[in-house]
């Protein structure tokens, strides 16, 4: 009962602090008539060419609250519009970048767990490929941008190449690790029941080490996502980061506010579905 | 010497060095077990007991020295020679049925999922765990745990079991009962049994023969002692048997005394 009651105050809380961010916004953006004294009449021709010349009120270039929720509500009731490459709608754009980051975290996934499953197993192939691993590990995703537009000479696959590059590292690590601290009792158990090297491998490695996996795995997709949207407002053309950039060159604040706000939602919500799947694969010794 | 050419199993000569210089853990370890036989192996910590129990079982490899079982050399693990583990050893991620059944299915693979199930549950009726299939490792209370890791070894149908300080971590009333219930189950299946204990008292109720090892380092078999009391024994009433007491304080006298002084004598 009384966990349910914290969890209650915790909501409210948020709620609370959510509508002071809100008023906050509200206050700090209320139009102001500051700039029309500034100006006065004998500039009325720089007036003018400021356009403030004959609304009296005038507006900060950041949305209010209420403007944000009106230009919000316009891009998001039609989300998949699509009238040409530089008027795309948001929806779509999410989509470009979360395919793109699920196919190169997918391949980066494919590489990491299996090479990473051979070095816990072999201390040997651990210690030789690690110098390499540790110099490659620390270097920022978009380091390799022009490497790889060089070498890949594509946008698309420079972007792919991008997100693999940086999810690659801790699923890797990670899994040599879980790989390698597996208990030595479960190997024995393993050894005297003869099972072979299938059944060894998918009976007891694997679910011993695979907290450990799936952890790296949640870490790589951290990066992997918040690689992207750098990624891709370099190389543009498409996806969220792309957005940001083209909406931010447009002066629409409201639309870049939204878009910061959905890669945050997004990120959160890949990351609560490997929260589950670590508690569904974890176990208690 | 026993009559090695009927022996279950047979020990020659075994020696483990870790490293060419390094003085020998233990030297010249060799004895046999027979069919049906329940034989202990008892000595202090550090005088190597674990590692003959792991040469036995094929984990580890001796410096010189051969083990042979069914007159095969050992060479690796095997189904014929189960195992008990000190730390139990279950998987903590699956339950206590599917710890059991990776080992039915190891001895018998292809065997349909309704007769796994049969004996998953055969197995964990002789060991007094039905209740506990669903449950994980991690809600059992440690004799539980124990009694899993022999319900799993047994349904391995070895020739011979291994078992390393099984009841080590217990408490004296579970272990007890623990006993007990080996007993039984090794009196109704003729089980060879080979443990390793520092338990004097669990040595005299189980063991038919009892190995006595001297201190490590460079230990060795200082003596093997043939229990004189019958085999129908049981713990309850085992302190009123002739010979209980000459037997128990002739092992006493050695762990406390002589142990440590055959190494000096035959150094």
């Amino acid at each position: 009962m009384g966990g349910r009651q914290e969890k209650l105050k915790a909501y409210l809380l948020s709620f609370v602090l959510a509508g002071g961010v809100l008023l906050a916004w509200q206050v700090l953006t209320l139009p102001t008539t500051l700039p029309v004294e500034v100006i006065h009449a004998d500039n009325s021709e720089y007036a003018r060419l400021m356009g403030t010349a004959s609304a009296a009120p005038v507006s900060h270039g950041f949305p209010s609250p209420s403007q944000f929720g009106h230009d919000a509500w316009q891009q998001l009731r039609a989300p998949f519009h699509n009238s040409g490459p530089n008027d795309r709608g948001i929806g779509w754009q999410l989509g470009a970048s979360l395919l793109r980051v699920f196919i190169g975290y997918g391949l980066a996934v494919a590489v990491a767990v299996p090479l990473g499953l051979l070095m816990g197993q072999m201390p040997l192939l651990a210690r030789g490929l690690n110098p390499f691993i540790q110099v490659l590990r620390p270097i920022s995703p978009l380091a390799w941008m022009p490497i790889a537009l060089y070498t890949i000479q594509n946008a698309e696959g420079c972007g792919i190449f991008v997100i693999f590059i940086c999810a690659l590292w801790p699923v890797l690590l990670n899994t040599s690790f879980g790989v390698a601290r597996v208990r030595r009792e479960w190997l024995d158990v393993a050894s005297t029941l003869e099972l072979g090297w299938v059944q060894r491998m998918w009976r007891v490695i694997l679910p011993a080490a695979a907290p450990t996996i799936v952890t790296g795995m949640r870490v790589g997709l951290g990066i992997a996502w918040l690689a992207i949207v750098a990624a891709e407002m370099l190389v543009g053309s498409s996806g969220i980061g792309y957005f940001v950039w083209n909406q931010w060159n447009n002066l629409s604040i409201s639309n870049v506010i939204l878009a910061v706000l959905l890669i945050g939602i997004t990120g959160m919500i890949l990351d609560t579905a490997f929260s589950a799947l670590q508690r569904s694969v974890g176990y208690a010794e | 010497m026993r009559n090695n050419a009927t022996a279950l199993m047979d020990v020659q000569h075994l020696e483990k060095r870790y490293g060419a210089s390094a003085p020998a853990i233990f030297s010249d370890i060799s004895f046999s077990i027979n069919q049906g036989e329940f034989v202990c192996m008892i000595g202090h910590s550090g005088c190597g007991k674990s590692t003959i129990l792991n040469i036995l079982a094929g984990l580890e490899r001796p410096t010189t020295g051969h083990v042979s079982m069914n007159r095969h050399h050992v060479t690796r693990p095997g189904l014929e020679r189960g195992v008990v583990f000190q730390g139990h050893a279950l998987m903590p991620w699956l339950t206590v049925a599917q710890n059991v059944a990776l080992a039915v299915r190891a001895r018998s693979p292809g065997m349909n999922k309704a007769d796994v199930h049969q004996q998953v549950l055969h197995y964990l009726n002789m060991v007094n765990l039905h209740d506990a299939q669903h449950k994980r490792p991690s809600e059992l209370s440690g004799g539980m745990r124990q009694r899993v890791g022999i319900a799993r070894a047994f349904s391995t149908t070895p020739d011979m079991l291994l078992m390393d300080e099984p009841f080590g971590a217990l408490d004296a009333l579970t272990r007890g009962v623990i006993q007990d219930e080996l007993l039984r189950i090794c009196a109704k299946t003729g089980q060879a049994v080979f443990m390793i204990t520092h338990d004097v008292d669990e040595a005299i109720l189980l063991a038919d023969r009892l190995i006595l090892m001297s201190n490590g380092p460079q230990a060795h078999i200082a003596e093997i002692v043939e229990n004189p009391l019958p085999r129908d024994r049981v713990r309850t009433s085992i302190h009123h048997l002739s010979g209980f007491y000459d037997l128990r304080n002739h092992l006493v006298d050695f762990l406390v005394r002589r142990s440590a002084g055959t190494r000096q004598t035959s150094n």
